[in-house]
């Protein structure tokens, strides 16, 4: 299964790096988003919840963008077929693009938290780095695994792009809340973590429950 | 048979819902707080703890049909969330009714189990248009399990995820009523939830009954018009 | 949190106990619509098998309706088995939601 999955990821990858289609979009997307925000807002600066608030909303809506193309490559050349002929675990093709998904959402985040850190955060950054790579990457698993679920879910129907933004973002509440949350005193100057042990068990709790229901319920979404 | 037993519990439905009404305005006290108003509650509550009730059960139904691939577990499934999105957006309109009447405004972000519940109910909203834009049957159907599943598992995480954000002390309503409620205030409370209750089973087998019969009529026509063809 | 005078709380505690039987009374009222829906299709259906009878072919017809009762009937109807039959017409009862 392994195997098979670490194939499919492989393929996406590479399909993704030549054709740079999803990863340059989210991140561009990001951006514009700040700016919106520093307009909307009429603010120069950011720190605390609303700084909190800011960035994690707006990966969530560059997430959407990732999870609606998860599956465009199978849908628009038809390798799903292939896929569902050749004898191997299915499930492989959640892993797969669940992984992908987090690969992304790492990617995007590479680019966009920086840029956050320069456009729009008051406080530096660097006072609670160590802890905001811990949140991110936690809340990136949950939302790999939501988001390849949905991306699934939405692939069949016609009206996919309402479709996926209506699906995943109630999902991912309780996401937002312990990361954001989680991220909020970190934001302020000083950067020492409060509450952080709760926050992050609440990202962890949410990204085991569904990873594991993702995992189980996947099968019967490929069926035929 | 979806009509089994449906007349025993409809009478059931009207006799305690008759005798929760009552109960609420004859017999529970007046609350020392909130005055009247807190009488909303005995209606607000239990249409909220068994709309919830709802779509965890449609999520249930949701499992058994993909194991079992009996698609009656599907339609069950489905009228069960459909009458817990009814009812949900009558919890919403009482919890503004009751926020109005409390502080003045139609919504507040104060009150964890309200905002939990907003989000809830839009997540479910999206059960009819992911459900009937799909056009294979078999599909649909599938597919709205998983939803239901995945949803279903995410009602109590929400939950538990709002009231973490809301830890605040703020005299929740719910621990009002759910904790130190006085005898004949709890009393009054479970006769109206096990109202409720009766009456989403009543409806729900009603509905259940009714898209069944519709169904089963479909299939006499088509066999009927086949041999009236053939026939002639 | 003030107590309101008794006439203006009454006022939100009606409202809230209006909207609670209002959705109870629309909804069996919906159901009484299908119902009624119902009863025009079985009145048509007999009407259609009275044709046929006055055709002459009232035992071809009395007999599958008898036998119609207990769902799996052995008779084929346009599919080949009774289970996709079962479950096309409870995708149909499940689509037909929003035709409403």
């Amino acid at each position: 299964m392994i195997r098979t999955a670490a194939a499919v990821l492989r393929k996406d990858l590479r399909i993704e790096w030549r054709t740079k289609e999803a990863v340059p979009a989210m991140a561009l997307f990001t951006v514009t988003v700040y700016v919106l925000f520093h307009f909307g807002l009429d603010r120069d600066s950011l720190d605390g919840e609303l700084a909190s608030g800011v960035l994690w909303v707006t990966l969530l809506l560059a997430a959407v963008i990732g999870v609606t193309r998860l599956f465009a490559a199978e849908r628009e050349q038809g390798g799903l077929d292939a896929f569902l002929l050749a004898p191997v675990d299915r499930t492989s093709l959640f892993v797969a693009k669940a992984a992908a998904l987090f690969v992304y959402l790492v990617a995007l985040e590479i680019v966009a938290v920086p840029a956050f850190a320069v456009l729009l955060l008051g406080p530096s950054l660097f006072d609670g780095l160590p802890e905001l790579v811990l949140i991110l990457l936690l809340a990136d698993v949950g939302l790999a695994a939501v988001g390849a679920l949905v991306a699934a879910l939405a692939a069949e129907t016609r009206a996919r792009e309402l479709i996926v933004p209506l699906l995943l973002l109630p999902l991912l509440v309780p996401l937002l809340i312990g990361a954001a949350s989680a991220t909020e005193p970190l934001f302020r100057a000083g950067g020492e973590p409060e509450d952080l042990g709760r926050f992050l068990a609440l990202v962890g709790g949410y990204d085991l429950v569904f990873g594991l229901i993702s995992l189980a319920v996947f099968d019967f979404l490929l069926e035929d | 048979m979806f009509s089994k037993g449906l007349r025993p519990i409809a009478a059931a439905a009207v006799i305690t819902t008759l005798v929760a009404f009552a109960l609420v305005f004859f017999y529970a006290p007046l609350d020392a707080d909130q005055g009247f108003i807190q009488k909303i509650f005995y209606v607000h509550v239990p249409m909220a703890i068994v709309a919830l009730g709802g779509f965890v059960a449609g999520g249930i139904m949701a499992i058994k049909h993909l194991r079992t691939g009996d698609s009656s577990w599907d339609l069950r499934s489905y009228v069960a969330i459909h009458l817990s999105i009814i009812l949900g957006t009558g919890v919403l309109i009482t919890g503004a009714i009751w926020a109005k009447a409390s502080w003045g405004h139609w919504w507040v972000w104060d009150e964890p189990v309200l905002v939990s519940f907003l989000i809830v109910f839009l997540l479910y909203c999206v059960y009819y248009p992911l459900r009937f834009s799909i056009e294979d049957p078999d599909r649909q159907a599938r597919y709205s399990s998983v939803f239901a599943i995945a949803a279903g598992a995410f009602v109590p995480i929400n939950f538990t995820a709002v009231r973490l954000a809301e830890a605040v002390t703020h005299p929740r309503v719910l621990s009002q009523t759910g904790g130190s409620l006085p005898g004949e205030m709890r009393l009054t409370f479970l006769v109206c939830i096990l109202a409720m209750v009766l009456l989403f089973v009543t409806l729900w087998k009603l509905e259940l009954t009714a898209k069944r019969t519709s169904a089963q009529l479909k299939r006499l026509r088509t066999r009927l018009e086949l041999r009236a063809e053939t026939a002639g | 949190m003030p107590a309101l005078p008794l006439d203006e709380a009454g006022k939100y505690v009606a409202g809230a106990y209006v909207v609670f039987l209002a959705l109870i009374v629309i909804y069996v009222a919906i159901i009484g619509a299908k119902i009624a829906r119902i009863e025009r299709q079985v009145s048509e259906l007999l009407e259609l098998t009275d044709h046929d009878e006055e055709a002459g072919r009232s035992e071809a017809v009395h007999e599958p309706e008898a036998r119609r009762s207990p769902q799996d009937a052995g008779l084929e109807a346009p599919q080949t088995d009774a289970r996709p039959d079962a479950e096309q017409s409870h995708q149909d009862a499940g689509l037909e939601a929003p035709r409403r």
